[in-house]
């Protein structure tokens, strides 16, 4: 059995920024697991630009953005193993792993920082009918073959869903050569950011298709053609409205899942909501020294904040080995989310032990504009911020003061809801 | 007078902007909540950039691709062009982040540099 | 190419069969249009082997089954084929006429079936807590199982192939002819005499019968669509739950799978098109109402895939076996639909001891009985492990995260008898690529290793045989 101080599963940018904040707040015994056989997790085949204006106040693109954070694991000589897939995770904090030249391995932590990611959504989980040719990928899939492998998985292409990994792929699709014919998105709003509409869609003349979804594939071997239909207000497709495409791809972006099934095996519970765990104001999940960030908690529009929450995480991981209080044990206030707002990351505030400025984020279930959103404490309005658009594909944040939450007596809920203007 | 809609692309915000133009001079921009979305939407309705982002083959390296980028915008219009002048160049591993690849692609006066570090196989 | 025999069709049917004649000292090939096993009705269905209570007494349907069932738990053992009598139960809810019961647990008990039951719901309800509030009784068969079609297939036709028969894979039958006494059978690819033909070709067994027998054979494509759900929702039933045939129609079953998934389906359509293997929103979105007649709360959030699967379906609803009456020599596996999977060990067994009787065949005495399958390093212990990745690296590396498969397996599954060289055929023998993701992560590097491993360049590697390559190419070159 080994034994370090914080074992950090996965090395893309959440566990790189919290490998990295752990170290400077003083702890030495660290390791990280990545299963890949690089650092900078999916970054490394997101080779367009567009990271790091928060962060680095410039626009990088996404291996130059990863190589900062992986330089400076380097330069601190933080451990990590690649290739190394984390088999398990117990709840006392042993971390089983296996690779080509250990073996099996385990070591025994005492923190561990969840960092693993999320996963696409596939075809099966949305259901989409039709037969099962090759050529439907997950636009991440297709992304690593274009970017990373270079090959090209297509020539007509029809995507499903504007996420930005979508949008960001018929932009690289059009100019590795290809043609794609249109992008249909089943809502009547796009999920990705608006300058990648514009940059990856507009600028190459590509429809986007809204509240439209897929109702066919066609072809044994390789998708033949693909039909999409307007949907009704329930989502259901309208008889009548279908539109056929001959392409012989058909690129998937339709959402983004945390993996959180070694959470689960560490016993993490889990929101319905986010698929990702239940976390305090520490980051610190229901099980006393794992901690989690990055996309396995909720998944990010943008990877400054990926990186501002994990350098949070690893720095709270460092408190916690310190004090080896578990934090749980203390008074802990939850945050209801109320009309329009989905989730809140923080679930639960500990108002005496909380830092004195909590980022709070979350989303919102649908278009806003001109809207107030509101936070209140038992029911004492703390803010009223008046918002032009609030949209699900964008994380909104607020911050909540420790000194503003200790004035009220009796604390026992904070709400977030928005509000008409 | 004419006026543009825009939406700005200078960060995630994607603030909707309106410009006027008047004798194919900027008259007015309104709605950027930044000096640099106005600085864009100035840009953009006279001569839009963009930066490109691809890859460029690499033999002899971990990976058989190397990602890259023009150094800084190039106009809109010559997109394309840059495409097809990174058609068939390879080099060699290995790469280093910031490296140039390709001097002056297309004329733009703009170098194609490297964006990810690959190691010799 | 000349042979004592030669199979059409490779699937469950036809690989038992296969392995059943290469007991004897024959010359055994078998022909198959697709570039794998399994690719036909045997690699979508419900996995289920059938207690037998189902087929009307008399029929060889009944009796197929009910020896298949018995034979199962050997033959599994021999091939090392995971199999599990979970049991099965059908429902009656509290509009329906229990009296149907009756009727399948007598047809159960003359068919042969053994320890059928019918429980009360209080009794049901402590073995099985989902089922439907409606549900107020059920014909209990506890020597019903669950099975994994693609492991079975691939074991008969693996341990044949072992046992010295031939396999003609992307080899269509294009015609056959009878000359004296052999036939000649034209394919895409070189011709191939045969003494004795088996034609076990699925749903074109009407199409491969008419081209040498004048026996007049209908069979009809009748499509069934499924979904598969996470293994989180594995432990929803634990028995398969059959509905009792209502007018709704004969209902779809809930069940978990050999490998612990939750499996819903099927529909039931006739189509025209013998290679409709597509899903419709209609019959996938048909299952969740259906399925909640007997089974309540299903996860369907839990979805990870939804297939087809076209049954053969045979006009006269039976299965026939045996030689043809027309045409000498050649034998028939046809309208095996369900219970086919249930019923293959016993139909292998069966025809081939017609065959060699009457072709003369005598039992060799160096047939291997047993075979291996596929190491699962997930049913080691942690030092087993280590010892096995210290001899083999490649067990030390995970490449489908969801099905935690490791590059040792993959490469096993490429390297072994009638080994794999597309994605689906390395599904079907390991599982990568089955799991939540559906092969997102892992379809880049299985490529990879069938590549390597096979020498085939990327360009080359399909889902499923020519046709079905994944890449067009090599970027900024195509």
């Amino acid at each position: 059995m080994l034994n370090y101080d914080i074992v950090i599963i996965g090395g893309g940018p959440a566990g790189l920024a919290a490998a990295i904040s752990a170290k400077d707040s003083g702890v030495d015994s660290i390791l990280i697991l990545e299963r890949d056989k690089e650092l900078g997790g999916i970054l490394n085949q997101c080779i367009h630009n567009g990271f790091g204006l928060h962060t680095f106040k410039e626009e990088l693109t996404g291996p130059e953005y990863a190589g900062r954070f992986i330089e400076q694991v380097y330069d601190r000589n933080i451990e990590y193993k690649l290739n190394t897939m984390v088999m398990d995770i117990s709840s006392d904090k042993v971390v089983t792993a296996m690779n080509r030249t250990d073996g099996m391995i385990q070591i025994q932590a005492k923190a561990v920082i969840l960092a693993m990611g999320c996963r696409e959504r596939s075809r099966g989980a949305l259901n989409i009918p039709g037969y099962r040719p090759a050529g439907i990928y997950s636009a991440g899939t297709a992304q690593r073959l274009v970017n990373r492998e270079g090959f090209m998985p297509g020539k007509e292409v029809v995507i499903l869903g504007s996420g930005d990994i979508g949008l960001i792929m018929a932009r690289r699709m059009t100019l590795e050569g290809a043609k794609v014919k249109v992008v249909a998105e089943l809502m009547p709003y796009s999920g990705g950011l608006k300058r990648n509409i514009v940059q990856c869609l507009e600028d190459f003349g590509i429809p986007l298709k809204l509240s439209h979804t897929v109702v066919d594939i066609e072809g044994r071997d390789r998708v033949k053609a693909v039909t999409i239909a307007k949907v009704d207000s329930n989502n259901k497709p309208i008889p009548g409205t279908e539109e056929r495409y001959e392409c012989d791809t058909l690129l998937l972006s339709c959402g983004l899942l945390p993996e959180n099934e070694l959470s689960k095996s560490a016993g993490v519970d889990l929101s319905m909501v986010t698929n990702g765990p239940v976390v305090n104001d520490s980051l610190e999940t229901n099980v006393p020294g794992i901690f989690a960030c990055g996309n396995v908690l909720h998944v990010h529009d943008l990877v400054d904040y990926v990186s501002e929450e994990a350098t949070t995480a690893g720095k709270n991981a460092s408190d916690y080995i310190r004090n080896t209080a578990s934090a749980s044990s203390d008074k802990q206030v939850k945050i209801n989310t109320e009309c329009g707002v989905r989730y809140s990351v923080p679930v639960f505030v500990r108002p005496d032990k909380m830092n004195d400025k909590l980022t709070v984020r979350f989303r919102v279930g649908n278009v806003y504009k001109n809207v107030n959103l509101c936070v209140y404490a038992n029911d004492t309005l703390l803010m009223k911020l008046p918002k032009k658009v609030m949209a699900p594909g964008e994380m909104e944040q607020v911050i909540l003061l420790k000194s503003k939450l200790n004035e009220i007596a009796d604390l026992n809920t904070i709400t977030i809801k928005i509000e008409e203007a | 007078m004419e006026t543009r809609e825009l939406n700005c692309i200078v960060c995630p915000m994607g603030c909707p902007i309106t410009v006027t133009i008047e004798n194919n001079e900027v008259t007015s921009v309104t709605g950027n909540t930044c000096p640099r979305g106005e600085e864009y939407a100035k840009q953009e309705v006279i001569s839009p950039i963009r930066t490109v982002t691809s890859t460029v083959k690499v033999s002899g390296g971990e990976w058989p691709t190397v990602s890259c980028k023009t150094k800084s915008e190039i106009p809109k219009g010559k997109i394309f062009e840059i495409m097809d002048s990174l058609k068939g160049v390879s080099v060699q591993a290995p790469v280093k982040i910031g490296d140039v690849l390709i001097a002056n692609i297309a004329d733009t006066g703009v170098d194609i540099v490297a964006t990810s570090n690959v190691e010799v196989l | 190419m000349k042979y004592d025999v030669a199979i059409i069709g490779a699937g469950v049917t036809g690989s038992a069969i296969a392995r059943e004649l290469s007991r004897y000292n024959a010359n055994v090939c078998v022909i198959e249009r697709e570039e794998d096993v399994c690719s036909g009705t045997s690699k979508a269905n419900s996995a289920i082997v059938h207690a037998g209570f189902d087929a009307v007494p008399g029929t060889v349907k009944a009796l197929m089954n009910v020896q298949g069932n018995e034979m199962m738990d050997k033959l599994c053992e021999d091939l090392d084929v995971p199999f599990n009598r979970n049991g099965a139960f059908v429902v009656c809810t509290k509009n329906q006429d229990r009296s149907a019961l009756d009727t399948l647990y007598k047809r159960g008990i003359e068919n042969g079936v053994k320890d059928l039951k019918i429980l009360e719901r209080d009794e049901l309800i402590k073995m099985e807590p989902n089922l439907a509030d409606d549900v107020t009784c059920a014909l209990y068969a506890p020597t019903s199982g669950i099975i994994c079609p693609f492991n079975l297939t691939i074991a008969l036709a693996e341990n044949a192939n072992e046992n010295g028969v031939d396999f003609f894979l992307n080899t269509e039958v294009k015609d056959i002819k009878k000359e004296n006494d052999s036939f000649i059978i034209k394919t895409n690819a070189d011709d191939i005499e045969a003494k004795a033909v088996v034609n076990a070709a699925g749903v074109y067994a009407d199409a491969i019968s008419h081209m040498v027998s004048s026996t007049k054979m209908e069979i009809i494509a009748r499509r069934g669509q499924y979904m598969l759900l996470d293994k989180t929702a594995g432990t929803h039933v634990s028995h398969t739950i059959f509905q009792l045939p209502s007018e709704m129609g004969k209902g779809v079953l809930v069940s978990p799978t050999i490998h612990g998934n939750l499996l819903v389906g099927p529909t039931a359509e006739d189509v025209p098109n013998k290679e409709g293997l597509n899903t419709t929103g209609d019959g996938l979105g048909s299952l969740a109402p259906l399925s909640a007649l007997s089974v309540k709360d299903v996860p369907y959030r839990q979805v990870i895939t939804s297939f087809a699967g076209l049954r053969a379906h045979e006009v006269n609803d039976d299965f026939i076996i045996g030689e043809d009456e027309d045409t000498k020599g050649f034998y028939q596996a046809a309208g095996i639909e369900s219970p086919g999977l249930s019923s293959a060990p016993a139909i292998g067994v069966a025809l081939a001891g017609e065959i060699a009787r009457k072709e003369g065949f005598a039992k060799k005495d160096n047939f291997k009985e047993t075979r291996k399958g596929i190491l699962n390093p997930a049913t080691l212990s942690l030092e087993e492990r280590n010892e096995l990745i210290k001899k083999n690296p490649a067990y030390g590396t995970i490449i489908c995260r969801c099905e935690m498969i490791t590059e040792g397996e993959i490469i096993d599954a490429i390297k072994r008898p009638l080994g794999a060289r597309s994605l689906d055929a390395v599904k079907r023998r390991t599982r990568a690529g089955m799991g939540r993701c559906q092969s997102g992560f892992c379809s880049p590097r299985t490529m990879e290793i069938i590549s390597r491993e096979c020498n085939i360049p990327m360009e080359e590697i399909s889902k499923h045989g020519k046709g079905s390559e994944f890449i067009v190419g090599i970027n900024k070159e195509v």
